[in-house]
């Protein structure tokens, strides 16, 4: 294929002693959409900030479609960003706010083409009756809307969505999602969505990169990312109950707890030291050999999520909600070996 | 509760209103009336009344002379209320306009030591004015500066714009800078975010200023004394040097120029008193 739409090369930023983002490097594919997987404080937002152009970075350099964009003005890039906050212009309204950014200089558009198009937008995520309402004056999904609907009247050629459903209820943030996925698709303009969210991420991603202290740990389609995580950090981004992750080392062909508990057996050519990544529809609360005990049931309806006690080691699994649990059952917890991943760790300690 | 209120809204209102009360009697009383022992409280039409008498023949004569100089003088009244709107809407646009850039700066940019320098502004305030008289006297002299507009124009202009930086720089710091960031990457450059975003949201912030301000810009006596003895004297000058004049203190006049003196200033606060009380408050309610 051709150039990427976007490619970022060795990106970083520190603000003073903190390293906000270190040698950041991605592409992006025209009409892709790219979410950046990541908890709080991992620079997520410093690294869109950086991309629209509100902030400069310390190394590296960005360019769109071939060109460089490192040091241009964020008025030149003709890239829109959608805040967490919304921000929208609170002494507007809404039909300002859209005008807002078409009323640009340089952006020349008659009277007509701005009607149009803010007739377009509001059509297209379904604000119109709320056009000539004071920004202040809306709920807070009708101003995500309209937040994302400045984004859209730009028509630009590519959207940056900085957490945009994180302010919202969970019912709303589902049905903006699914609008969200069918507005990109239908417009085709290349988009980075970052989020905390693990089902934002799975999905709306076609790619997700996997973002922790400042650095880009994994980037793939989202089944890669969530089957095949390289690192027990990406792994615990995605999925819940997180993914049980225990410290083991080989012992007679066994994979042994700290306590020594035998509870796998260990290939023949993998390290002696390792950390096993179970996710918790792995384990099995019956059929293994060595006893835990039951501390919390939490009851989702459909299936349960049991907290227990093995030999020491606090682990999680998912189990069908068929069975009435209770706390202080013992059970014995056994590991399907076909769904285990395995990173091995350093040598040291033999 | 409610009848508490009026109990201290009342006899605080009497309070503050009693003096005006007294000067527009007063403006309306010719020089005998004013200065008789027995206080006349109420203007009648009538031609003669009885000195001494509860009522006073009503005149307007006072203010008809305002607009003749007063002997001694050489301008009319008139002259010296011109000097203070002047003096006082310039130095306080200056003010406005100076105070809102730099506290802009202050807000929104790193600037090395802003601590310190924002420590020096505010320390401008710390002497009591009239201590610099004399250092301001002799560095006027120097440039000229003593009985023109522009002297005065500057003194309050330098006096106000701590007040108005630090004043402008709480509003400005209120403004979040999520709106300006959205203007710049819907394609504004920093400056022009400065005019469509920064400007229109502080508008409360710059009446508050303003009013402040003008209020000590219309006020100020000792500067305008010190500075002055011709060209730019100011009303509340003019009307101290009315003292010990051979005709007596001209009561009448000076209290109906007050009047005159009192309302721009009182309109103007009228004017943006829905900026004031947004202004008070503002700050403490966040959003």
């Amino acid at each position: 294929m051709n150039d990427p739409f976007l490619k970022i090369d060795n990106l970083s930023k520190n603000y003073g002693e903190t390293q906000a983002l270190s040698e950041i490097s991605l592409s992006l594919h025209a009409e892709e959409l790219l979410v950046i997987l990541g908890p709080t404080g991992a620079g997520k937002t410093t690294l869109l900030r950086i991309i629209a152009g509100l902030e400069t970075a310390d190394a590296g350099r960005i360019a769109v479609k071939g060109a460089d964009i490192t040091h241009q003005l964020p008025a030149e890039r003709d890239i829109a960003l959608v805040f967490q906050n919304f921000s929208l212009y609170p002494n507007k309204t809404v039909r300002q706010n859209l005008e807002f950014p078409l009323q640009a200089p340089g952006r020349n558009l008659s009277k007509e083409d701005i009607a149009n198009r803010i007739a377009h937008s509001a059509d297209l995520l379904r604000i119109t009756p709320l056009l000539d309402r004071p920004a202040t004056r809306l709920s807070g999904g009708e101003m995500q809307r309209v937040a994302i609907g400045r984004a859209i009247v730009r028509q630009p050629q590519l959207f940056l969505l900085d957490e945009p459903l994180t302010n919202l209820d969970a019912k709303l943030r589902e049905v903006l999602r699914v609008e969200l996925i069918r507005l990109q698709r239908d417009l085709g303009t290349p988009m980075i969505y970052v989020t905390h969210d693990r089902i934002e991420a799975l999905s709306m991603g076609d790619r997700i990169a996997v973002l922790s202290e400042g650095k880009i740990l994994q980037i793939g389609s989202p089944e890669e990312i969530y089957q095949q995580p390289n690192s027990p950090t990406v792994a615990r981004q995605l999925g819940y109950p997180p993914i049980n992750t225990i410290d083991v080392h080989k012992r007679r062909g066994q994979w042994s707890t700290a306590s020594n508990h035998p509870i796998m057996t260990a290939d023949h050519n993998a390290p002696s030291n390792a950390t096993l990544g179970i996710r918790a529809e792995n384990i099995s609360p019956r059929g293994g050999e060595i006893p835990a005990t039951i501390e919390v049931v939490e009851d989702l309806g459909a299936s349960t999520i049991l907290l227990a006690d093995w030999a020491g080691q606090p682990i999680q699994i998912l189990t069908s909600g068929e069975q009435p649990w209770h706390i202080g059952d013992e059970i014995y917890p056994s590991i399907d070996p076909d769904r285990v991943l395995v990173w091995g760790t350093t040598d040291e300690q033999g | 509760m409610k009848y508490l209120r009026w109990l201290v809204i009342i006899p605080y209102f009497c309070l503050a209103t009693l003096p005006l009360c007294w000067l527009f009697l007063t403006s309306l009383k010719t020089q005998e009336a004013a200065i008789s022992p027995t206080a006349s409280l109420i203007p009648t039409t009538a031609e003669n009344t009885a000195p001494g008498g509860l009522s006073f023949s009503a005149t307007l004569d006072a203010y008809r002379k305002l607009a003749t100089p007063h002997t001694g003088k050489a301008h009319a009244f008139f002259h010296y209320l011109f000097n203070s709107v002047i003096i006082g809407l310039l130095s306080t646009l200056a003010s406005v306009v100076l105070g809102t850039g730099c506290a802009y700066g202050f807000s929104r940019f790193r600037i090395a030591g802003a601590r310190d320098w924002l420590f020096f502004i505010l320390s401008t305030r710390f002497l009591p004015p009239l201590a610099v008289v004399v250092p301001v006297l002799m560095m006027y002299r120097a440039f000229d500066l003593p009985n023109t507009h522009l002297g005065l124009i500057l003194l309050y202009t330098a006096f106000n714009l701590s007040l108005a930086v630090w004043l402008m720089k709480g509003f400005i710091d209120e403004i979040p800078r999520a709106y300006e960031e959205a203007a710049l990457v819907d394609g504004y450059s920093p400056l022009q975010a400065f005019y469509k975003i920064i400007l229109p949201h502080s508008a409360t912030g710059m009446a508050v200023t303003a009013v402040f301000c003008l209020i000590s810009a219309w006020n100020e006596y000792g500067f305008a004394l010190a500075l002055n003895n011709a060209e730019a004297v100011t009303v509340p000058v003019y009307f101290a040097g009315l003292q010990g004049n051979i005709q007596g203190i001209p009561w009448p006049q000076i209290a109906a120029g007050v009047l005159i003196f009192v309302v721009p200033i009182v309109s103007f606060t009228v004017l943006v008193r829905n900026h004031l009380l947004r202004g008070v408050t503002f700050g403490t309610i966040k959003q």
